[in-house]
């Protein structure tokens, strides 16, 4: 037995201190003008990070060298359990869980202090100040209800294993991407109640405000992501999405996510929208918290739910209260001195764009009502109600086609001014492409059917507006430049967005063809015994018995082949852990660009058979693929050269000159607003 | 300026409803056959499968009906409860076994003491469907005219039996 | 008599390698139209026993008992609705995934639209307010020339 869980223990304690500290200095100075108070804020934030990461490592000795005299260890994990994925399960528990999200948050902290050289002294004070605030109420949570290096005494002999669902790579980092994005709304949100603090709110802001919200959604994208493609290969039954209220926990802050990103652009850019674009920046974070108190509650039902204990309800909730309350609270009451920011007609790309936003947010109130209606309705005795699947697409579809054609038009808008005829002449042959395309699309395909044909509509409108966009740009930048040249001119910013919207465009074809043409066969399957589907043929040979490193398992060998030729030898498994009594099935896939062969093995039946499900999923990695390609987008752009924060003064590009003129008559209408 | 106070008075109205979601169980299912009449049934007995016990014969009586499974264990976590019920002779007890292999059943009831008048064996869980069953044990409180009164999902404890079920049955018996 | 059974046996010997090959693999359900209907039907109801999965996709028991009980209905002829209602009469409107509309479900199933048609007035009404309030200073000509250079090139 040593002593490291108590090392752990001790971290913990001191980061706690450290939070403080780097919570009340800051914010004290800031408001006194104290300058040596408002520098202490980095070492602190610095040595947080120092002792949560000591803490982690703590905790993740203890599940390495399997110290089953740990209570989380001894719960959650077994010495015959697989290296990594005993590294994984620290943060398979809630306790566990909970110091990666402190791990996170410190690593946003840190990195706040680490980028932040330009930023007025008292700014990044207050964005300090302000994180250190939700690292206190996290590790005073752990300290208080959750704490993970709590001892086993006698220790136990052996532990209980990680829940074999969670024994998977995507154990291994899909917690930790959806963390991180998670955490990283709130240096948006930091940087948003320092303003309100401040007083301060200026195009500026939202330029520091936007790198940091665009790695987060990043993150969060490749977060969700991930829990989807890893849902899909392990729940059996080839879906990828259940409207599951832990599932929408994290996308709705996703969706307002998406909002804020446009909304920073907007008052980046233009100045405008300022304080909706803070509104945006504490809904995004206090979303993600309500996230969590929803998870770790006990409120809801849902399969990815952790046990639950009613003070942490109460402690999560009453710290929402803070937090959130707090937050909004300040607004209310500060927001007015915001000001107004640019002129812009009611047809024009910021008019665009604060479309966009209301659609997103309605999607995200809309998914957040459908999650939480079943509490409601509990909560005022009017009985119990379910709100599943049926509910979340038919609402949400709709809106989707309608961000759809928005996403179509902002772009090719004009800023300020856009009239209206001279959208349609732009846009008519794009129009004409998407609707010819998305016609006889479903023919070529198989099948004609309304739903492919409208999900095709809108990503052949995105698909064909970000080339025509391209195009317009390249045609109509400066003439004496070459081609190449003309295209390396273009901002990362916009090639970033451009991506994006692609990805949107890639993603939607796959959820449409999927959903549209996907393909099921429930079949008896005796030694011998051939199934075709799509195109596939395959063999059944009969089962094996296989051993793994904590399991036993029955291996089904079908040979699969594809226009006569093998292919090779599918091996879908069913197994049984040795700690649980349940088994779990383990499909093989065979994934190709066009579509996915899914076999997952049954039951044994009658005459010595097996069952066996054989599903095809056309085009699902596409679904995938375009978040990495909404992820990757947003990536482009944070390298965009107004955020370089190293090595020499970023050159005046002609954006930062466009600034400096657009703020001119923005300066005058400021000028006559606080007269 | 009032319209910036309004996502603070949307979120304290979401708080007040989350805090009282806080005291509520997101899994307990209310039945909604809850003063509806009992299903009727006639379903062979667990320990003489040839003869028959029909619901219809417990018209004028208030009965409890307790489903159990001898491969359940909060079953027999509560069943001590029942046997002592049975003793006091307030009320008569039925038993539903549930989904089980008659030997097993019987083993169990060898073992631990049979409180009931008589069970019945449901071994496909058809009636357990009628009953709105999703689980054992579930106990349910029957009056007179044949109506559900009460359900109690899971085992049944000393509360529950003292503060809810007994006095319903009294009240019932009058 | 023996010319009489030469046909049949001729045809025996000529088929028996077909009838010994590996055979396509039989659907599993006695009626595969009937099970599409029967999991189109269990993948909106809640399994009750399980932390929110589908009668369609859960491998408990009770699941398993309950697409029995939709299959035979379905074969009695009963339509969607009345098997729906069949498991709401005992099991509360707490097993339907698509919630019903009724008074209670009035909020959930048109708020999300009277929030869409919410949100597209206040953004209409705050521009006109907003376009009307803000007056611009006017720009000197090579100002001028500039801005319209730039907002051009988006």
């Amino acid at each position: 037995m040593t002593v490291v869980p108590e090392i752990g223990q001790f971290a913990l304690i001191l980061a706690l201190l450290m939070a403080a500290t780097q919570c009340a200095l800051p914010l004290i100075g800031a408001a006194r003008g104290r300058q040596t108070w408002m520098e202490l804020g980095s070492s602190a934030a610095q040595a947080q990070f120092f002792f949560v990461a000591v803490a982690f490592f703590c905790l993740a000795y203890s599940f390495i060298t399997n110290d089953f005299s740990v209570l989380n260890v001894a719960s959650n994990s077994n010495s015959l359990l697989p290296m990594n994925y005993r590294f994984a399960a620290t943060w398979g528990s809630h306790e566990g869980s909970l110091v990666l999200w402190s791990l996170m948050l410190a690593l946003w902290t840190v990195a706040v202090t680490l980028f932040s050289s330009r930023l007025p002294l008292e700014v990044r004070a207050r964005v300090l100040g302000v994180m250190g605030f939700i690292s206190v109420g996290f590790l005073l949570f752990m300290l208080t209800t959750s704490n993970p290096f709590v001892r086993l005494i006698p220790a136990a002999v052996e532990g209980k294993d990680l829940n074999p669902l969670l024994q998977d790579p995507g154990m291994i980092i899909h917690p930790p991407m959806l963390y991180m994005g998670y955490v990283g709304f709130s240096v948006a949100f930091a940087f948003a109640v320092a303003a309100l603090i401040g007083g301060r709110l200026d195009a500026t802001w939202a330029r520091w405000s936007r790198p940091w919200t665009l790695a987060a959604w990043c993150f969060l994208t490749v977060g969700i992501a991930l829990g989807s493609a890893w849902a899909y290969y392990e729940l059996g039954w080839g879906g990828w999405w259940f409207w599951d209220p832990v599932e929408n926990a994290s996308f709705v802050p996703w969706l307002v996510g998406t909002a804020l990103i446009h909304s920073l652009a907007v008052s980046e850019k233009r100045g405008s929208f300022k304080s909706w674009t803070v509104l945006l920046a504490i809904s995004a974070f206090s979303l993600s918290l309500l996230g969590t108190f929803l998870v770790r509650s006990g409120v809801l039902t849902s399969v990815h739910a952790f046990a639950t204990d009613p003070k942490r309800g109460v402690y999560l909730l009453s710290f929402l209260v803070v937090v959130i309350g707090g937050s909004l609270a300040l607004y209310a009451w500060r927001a007015r001195r915001v000001g107004l920011g640019g002129k812009f007609d009611l047809v024009s790309r910021e008019s665009f764009l604060l479309s966009n936003n209301v659609l997103l947010v309605v999607a995200a109130a809309s998914v957040l009502l459908g999650t939480l209606y079943p509490i409601f309705i509990d909560a005022l005795g009017l009985g119990k109600l379910s709100v599943g699947p049926p509910y979340f697409n038919a609402v949400f579809v709709p809106l989707t086609a309608l961000i759809a054609f928005m996403m179509g038009l902002g772009p090719v808008a004009r800023w300020k001014r856009q009239s209206l005829p001279e959208l349609a002449v732009r846009l008519r042959w794009a129009f004409a492409a998407s609707v010819a395309t998305a016609l006889l699309l479903p023919f070529v395909i198989g099948e004609w059917k309304f739903k492919v044909s409208l999900g095709l509509l809108m990503a052949t409108w995105i698909g064909t507006t970000v080339v025509l966009n391209l195009w317009r740009r390249i045609r109509v930048a400066s003439s004496e430049q070459s081609i190449v040249k003309r295209f390396t001119s273009q901002s990362r910013s916009y090639y970033g967005m451009e991506l994006a919207h692609m990805g949107v465009a890639v993603c939607i074809v796959g959820v449409t063809l999927v959903t549209g043409y996907e393909e099921r066969q429930d079949v008896r399957m005796n030694v011998g015994d051939t199934a075709t589907m799509a195109g596939y043929v395959l063999r059944f040979n009969g089962v094996k018995q296989v051993t793994g490193p904590n399991y036993t398992a029955v291996r089904g060998e079908v040979e699969m082949s594809r226009n006569g030729e093998f292919v090779r030898v599918m091996n879908p498994e069913k197994r049984s852990y040795t700690t649980t009594t349940e088994s779990m099935t383990e499909p093989d896939i065979e994934r190709r660009f066009t579509g996915d062969l899914y076999v997952q093995l049954g039951e044994p039946v009658s005459g010595g058979a097996w069952s066996m499900n054989i599903f095809y999923k056309p085009f699902v990695t596409w679904i995938w693929g375009g978040a990495a390609l909404m992820a990757l987008g947003g990536l482009l752009a944070l390298t965009d050269r107004r955020y370089r924060v190293f090595g020499r003064e970023p050159r005046r590009a002609a954006a930062s000159q466009a600034d400096e003129v657009k703020a001119a008559p923005e300066r005058a209408t400021a000028t006559i607003e606080e007269s | 300026m009032t319209k910036f106070f309004f996502p603070l008075i949307l979120f304290i109205v979401l708080a007040v409803f989350l805090a009282i979601g806080l005291t509520r169980d997101p899994r307990a299912v209310p039945s909604p056959l809850i003063d509806k009449p009992a299903p009727a049934f006639a379903l062979p007995l667990l320990s003489d499968p040839g003869q028959r016990f029909d619901s219809k014969e417990m018209r004028g009586q208030v009965w409890l009906l307790n489903a159990w499974a001898s491969w359940c264990s909060p079953c027999r976590a509560e069943h001590p409860l029942f046997v002592k019920l049975s003793r006091s002779g307030v009320v008569p007890i039925y038993g539903l076994n549930y989904k089980d292999e008659r030997e097993k059943a019987l083993k169990w009831l060898r073992d631990l003491g049979d409180p009931y008048v008589a069970t019945v064996s449901d071994t496909d869980g058809r009636l357990a469907i009628d009953y709105g069953l999703y689980g054992v044990p579930e106990t349910f409180v029957i009056d007179r005219n044949g109506v559900i009164r009460y359900k109690h999902t899971g085992p049944i404890t000393e509360e529950a039996l003292q503060d809810k079920i007994l006095p319903l049955v009294k009240e019932l018996q009058k | 008599m023996r010319r009489f059974l030469l046909v049949p046996a001729l045809l025996l010997l000529l088929l028996w390698p077909v009838a010994i090959a590996a055979k396509e693999a039989q659907p599993l359900a006695d009626d595969p139209v009937l099970e599409l209907r029967v999991m189109a039907l269990a993948e909106n109801l809640r399994c009750l026993v399980c932390q929110n999965e589908t009668v369609a996709g859960s491998n408990s028991d009770l699941a398993a008992d309950l697409r029995q009980q939709i299959r035979e209905q379905m074969k009695a002829g009963k339509s969607d609705q009345e098997i729906n209602t069949f498991m709401t009469d005992r099991y509360g409107d707490f097993v339907l995934f698509l919630p019903p509309v009724k008074m209670t479900t009035y909020l959930l199933w048109f708020g999300p639209f009277l929030l869409l048609a919410a949100g597209f007035v206040v953004q209409y009404v705050y521009l006109k307010r907003r376009r009307d309030r803000a007056s611009e200073q006017p720009l000197s000509e090579t100002e001028q020339k500039r801005v319209e250079t730039l907002l051009r090139d988006g």
